[in-house]
């Protein structure tokens, strides 16, 4: 063994020459990693997406559109029929029908129609006047992530622009002083919506840290009778 | 020497022939390489400090090589392949990083 050397004088040794077989060996070693370097780095290129994504992820990447093509294919069976069924009808019947059903989609959501459905009730005393308009803007946020399609705050129907502001002890909603107890009535899926008020630091959470009590009551009819002025 | 103009050559045939990995080398190949690639660092680092036996580097080359394959082939029979490749590439960079720091130490003094 040579003695070890530092800097150019270590570099050049490295680059001088031995042909021994050890030597050679090292070398073929290192054009198979060349080699296979260029080539791994070629097939990375050409298909990135799914040539690297091991056999669990392509599972799940083949459920993914497995699910989708059948919903669309839903979709597409729908849509076939009422296409057959306005081919059919002259007097526009089915037109009217389906314009209707749309019409009755848009004024649930926009909050011009009654509606009645599963849902949940949050009632939230607050005797100690501790709720602010913030609380309740979480609250009516949460029931929207959690699917609600429509949310009654006492006597007030919620809607896009529904807003609340603090007054004194009070808070207003969309103008009107709200008494408590609020009252939410939200139609959706009753279990979800129960899960996502109840997650730990969520919006029960906060309310009773707030001080106030709020129970959660799921019920299989919820009406809402308040609607919104067009 | 040598082995730099074979890694030189190896890029340029790669280049030429352009050639496919095989499906079922595809998931080892990559593990492989950055064995490799330690290996030749540990190869240079070794050659700088004067303890480089050529013995040694064609042994740990190719052991290297065929243990990170395995390691990742056995990870995927257990069904724990991605982290498993995970793991042993974090090891493997690991490594690379020392005898980097090695060679670093011997070129430059610091």
């Amino acid at each position: 063994m040579e003695a070890s050397k530092t800097g150019l004088a270590g570099v050049l040794d490295l680059l001088r020459p031995r042909t021994t077989w050890g030597q050679l060996v090292g070398g073929v070693l290192c054009l198979m990693l060349g080699f296979a370097v260029v080539a791994q780095v070629q097939t990375t290129k050409r298909d990135t997406t799914f040539a690297t994504a091991r056999q669990d992820e392509l599972v799940g990447i083949l459920s993914d559109l497995g699910q989708r093509s059948e919903r669309l294919r839903g979709d597409l069976r729908d849509l076939e029929e009422t296409k057959g069924k306005l081919e059919r009808d002259a007097q526009g019947g089915t037109a009217l029908e389906e314009a209707r059903e749309r019409a009755t989609t848009y004024g649930l959501l926009a909050g011009t129609l009654p509606a009645e459905g599963p849902g949940i009730e949050l009632r939230i005393d607050d005797t100690r006047h501790g709720v602010r308009a913030m609380h309740l803007l979480d609250a009516l946020q949460e029931l929207r992530d959690a699917g609600a399609e429509v949310i009654q705050i006492n006597e007030v129907r919620a809607g896009v622009d529904t807003y609340f502001l603090d007054e004194q002890d009070e808070v207003q909603v969309d103008g009107r002083l709200l008494r408590a107890p609020y009252v939410l009535l939200a139609i959706g899926d009753p279990h979800t919506m129960t899960t996502a008020l109840n997650i730990p630091g969520g919006v029960v959470k906060t309310l009773r840290g707030a001080g106030a009590a709020v129970s959660i009551d799921p019920r299989a009819k919820i009406s809402v009778s308040a609607v919104r002025s067009r | 020497m040598i082995a730099l103009i074979g890694l030189a050559i190896g890029v340029a045939l790669g280049f030429v022939f352009e050639p496919t990995v095989p499906l079922w080398l595809q998931p080892y190949l990559p593990i492989a390489i950055v064995a490799a690639l330690d290996a030749m660092f540990g190869g240079v680092r070794a050659r700088l400090e004067g303890i480089f036996d050529e013995k040694v580097f064609v042994v740990s080359f190719v052991s290297n090589t065929i243990i990170a394959a395995l390691i990742v082939f056995l990870g995927d029979q257990l069904g724990v392949g991605s982290q498993l490749s995970t793991g042993v590439v974090v090891v493997l960079g690991i490594r690379i990083f020392a005898n980097a720091a090695g060679i670093r130490r011997k070129l430059f003094g610091a």
